[in-house]
């Protein structure tokens, strides 16, 4: 299989479900004269024009809206938010409109909507910049979001995610961009909500999504170095819908959860996560379950400090090591 | 008069020693040069009065110096020092203070203007004679926000100058690309709003100082806005980072800006014409500007970092003034 990056895969996807469907149109602020501001987008205007491939000027709020309002005759657009942490000024359209347009049509209006771009911090953009909002979409029925962490899950959710007859909002990465991984040559595509175990292990199950999976598999590898445990690692890959049995299978399994995630804590994805676990998997647990989190403050701009607000592959196995 | 020409100057030295000190890896994200652009931050500064107020986008290092923040402090905020102007907090886009009416530094285009509009507010509640320049760039002009503020600015009749610093492009993008708006310019817009409006030749430090005094005596008489749009240009890529900087526009154009159009050497040859300053005047301002760029290049090599615990102080009011608290329950969730 060929090794490829992760922005790669996306770009293959995107190029992919243009070619396979010509209601597929890519819209953003410099995705096509510039290629893109982090070039996922690279090449893909020479290849389909521009009416496929469309620059936006800086009006979040008005092209996302327009996405939406599109999208309601059937157009599929795909819109790169240079960052999630410019979504705020399009919220209502992203939150508002996306979300509700079916259900107060009583199921007569679809939104078949995609709104990509990356939501990490780790980058030292500072407090504006370094957003992961994927449990406020959570948060709302009618919307979709999917973390992909790998250059294999991106494309293959990214394809499903153009695809599906709702709104999907991606969160990639700008720290996974330059990463690779195997990527078959044949199509596939990745249904929304099934979880991935990336490592198997029958100690503990370390649950997380997007950046953390990282640090959760070098947690694990410390784990096993060092300690001798064998950790499991569940990459949700997608929040919401969410893949409550493979959860729920793994910690009864292991009967230990430690749960990592680039949110703050408070009302963050593992909130809901450590629910469903006690409620669904109680009499299997041996222990407390674990969170480990983003330190809960705006993000720090200092390059020195940021890495140790973010969550660490020190602070996961001390929390492993504190229930075994 | 010499006093525009050093401002200029020590703007351009800090900026070209960040840039030196970006290339050691010593800061880090987004750095968003002004060189090219100094004549506006300087001549709008030069017009602040006691309740004349400033704030601005991410490319924001010219303004903070002339209002007069200190190379250390902006130099230490660049590496995230804790004797940064923001602690290290902040970063590049987000420089801060308040004590010389100077409101930021701010990342998400557009966001400042409705904050801008705010400090117009403030003045004009308090019932001070002042105003409030709320810089953006040509691209920020499209945001929904500043339409809204444009709106209550006119509406409301407040003291606000809204600055469009128009330098051809917002990241790869010409204006061309990016705006619709009457033949006349991007100020043009104003007419929908009833607003006064001037277009400005940015090279000129003089006639932005004239447009820009115009604005403020109207806000200070008349308690109206203005939209000012002055033509600039930056040499530099959108960002440190912006490996496309050369390919959007033409090498040619930019060394026609270099040559022809750069604010401080119009205005260096102006002086020189005029004979206010002679050659060695120059080059002595200049050393020395170098020479406060390199000092403050080693004070923020030599600063302290700030502590993990001082991640989350300066959340919360409360939180920082503990014995002053009046609301019950946990703050934070840390464990
Ligand atoms: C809401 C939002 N969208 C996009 C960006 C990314 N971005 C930062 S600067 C910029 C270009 C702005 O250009 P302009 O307003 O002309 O200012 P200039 O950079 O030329 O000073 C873009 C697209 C952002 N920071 N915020
Ligand atoms: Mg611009």
């Amino acid at each position: 299989m060929p090794e490829i990056s992760y922005r790669q895969a996306i770009k293959d996807a995107l190029a992919e479900e243009i070619e396979r469907d010509e209601n597929v149109v890519v819209i953003g602020e410099e995705v096509a004269q510039y290629n893109g501001a982090y070039k996922v987008t690279e090449g893909l205007l020479e290849r389909y024009g521009p009416k496929r491939i469309v620059d936006a000027p800086i009006s979040e709020a008005g092209f996302i809206g327009m996405g939406i309002g599109a999208s309601m005759l059937g157009v599929r657009p795909v819109m790169e938010l240079m960052f999630w942490s410019f979504a705020y000024v399009a919220w209502d359209q992203i939150i508002n409109n996306a979300s509700s347009v079916r259900y107060m049509s009583g199921g007569l209006i679809n939104v078949p909507i995609v709104i990509r771009g990356p939501a990490n911090g780790g980058t030292n953009v500072g407090a504006t910049h370094s957003h992961t909002p994927e449990n406020l979409i959570a948060n709302m029925p009618g919307l979709k979001v999917v973390c992909p962490a790998t250059p294999y899950d991106a494309k293959g959710l990214m394809k499903s995610a153009i695809r599906d007859n709702d709104p999907v909002y991606v969160m990639e990465s700008t720290l996974l961009y330059g990463t690779t991984g195997e990527v078959p040559e044949e199509e596939y595509v990745i249904p929304l909500g099934k979880a991935d175990i990336k490592r198997e292990g029958t100690d503990v199950t370390i649950v997380c999504h997007g950046p953390s999976v990282s640090v959760a598999m070098t947690a694990a590898q410390i784990l096993k170095e060092e300690h001798d445990i064998d950790a499991e690692v569940l990459d949700l890959r997608s929040i919401r819908p969410l893949d409550e049995e493979a959860i729920i299978t793994s910690v009864k399994k292991t009967n230990r959860a430690v749960l990592v995630e680039e949110n703050r804590p408070f009302c963050g994805v593992d909130a809901q996560i450590a629910y469903t676990i006690q409620n669904k998997a109680f009499d299997y647990l041996d222990a407390p379950i674990q969170r480990v989190s983003t330190i809960d403050a705006p993000a720090i701009y200092s390059p020195a400090v940021e890495p140790e607000q973010l969550p660490k592959a020190a602070n996961v196995v001390e929390k492993v090591l504190s229930i075994m | 008069m010499v006093g525009f020409y050093r401002e200029m100057v020590r703007i351009r030295r800090f900026e070209e020693r960040s840039l030196r000190v970006y290339q050691q890896g010593k800061i880090g994200g987004f750095l968003h040069l002004y060189i090219g652009q100094e004549s506006i931050a300087v001549a709008c500064a030069s017009l602040m009065g006691d309740h004349d107020h400033m704030i601005t986008a991410y490319r924001n290092h010219g303004h903070a110096l002339a209002v007069g923040m200190s190379m250390n402090e902006c130099m230490a905020e660049l590496l995230g020092k804790a004797t940064g102007c923001s602690k290290g907090k902040g970063g590049s886009m987000h420089f801060f203070a308040p004590d010389k009416n100077y409101w930021g530094g701010h990342g998400i285009v557009g966001g400042q203007i409705p904050l801008g509009v705010g400090l117009a507010y403030g003045v004009k509640y308090k019932d001070q004679k002042g105003s409030a320049m709320a810089f953006m760039g040509d691209g920020a002009i499209n945001q929904g926000a500043v339409h809204e503020a444009y709106n209550l600015a006119a509406l409301w009749d407040l003291p606000a100058i809204f600055i469009i610093e128009n330098n051809g492009y917002s990241m790869g993008t010409s204006q061309e690309r990016s705006s619709s708006h009457p033949k006349e310019g991007l100020a043009a817009r104003a007419e929908g709003y009833g607003m006064a409006w001037e277009i400005i030749n940015g090279e000129s430090l003089f006639a932005i100082r004239d447009g820009v005094g115009r604005a403020i005596k109207r806000a200070h008489e008349e308690s109206k806005p203005t939209i000012l749009e002055i033509h600039t240009y930056r040499y530099q890529g959108h960002s440190v980072a912006d490996a496309n900087a050369k390919k959007y526009r033409t090498k040619e154009e930019i060394d026609d800006y270099r040559k022809n159009h750069d604010p401080l050497n119009v205005y260096r040859l102006f002086l020189l014409d005029q004979k206010i300053m002679s050659e060695d005047e120059m080059k002595e301002i200049d050393g020395e500007a170098k020479q406060e760029a390199e000092v403050a290049a080693q004070f923020a090599d030599e600063s302290e970092f700030p502590t993990v615990e001082s991640i989350t102080e300066d959340v919360y009011w409360e939180a920082d003034n503990p014995d002053k608290r009046t609301s019950e329950g946990r703050l934070f969730f840390n464990d």
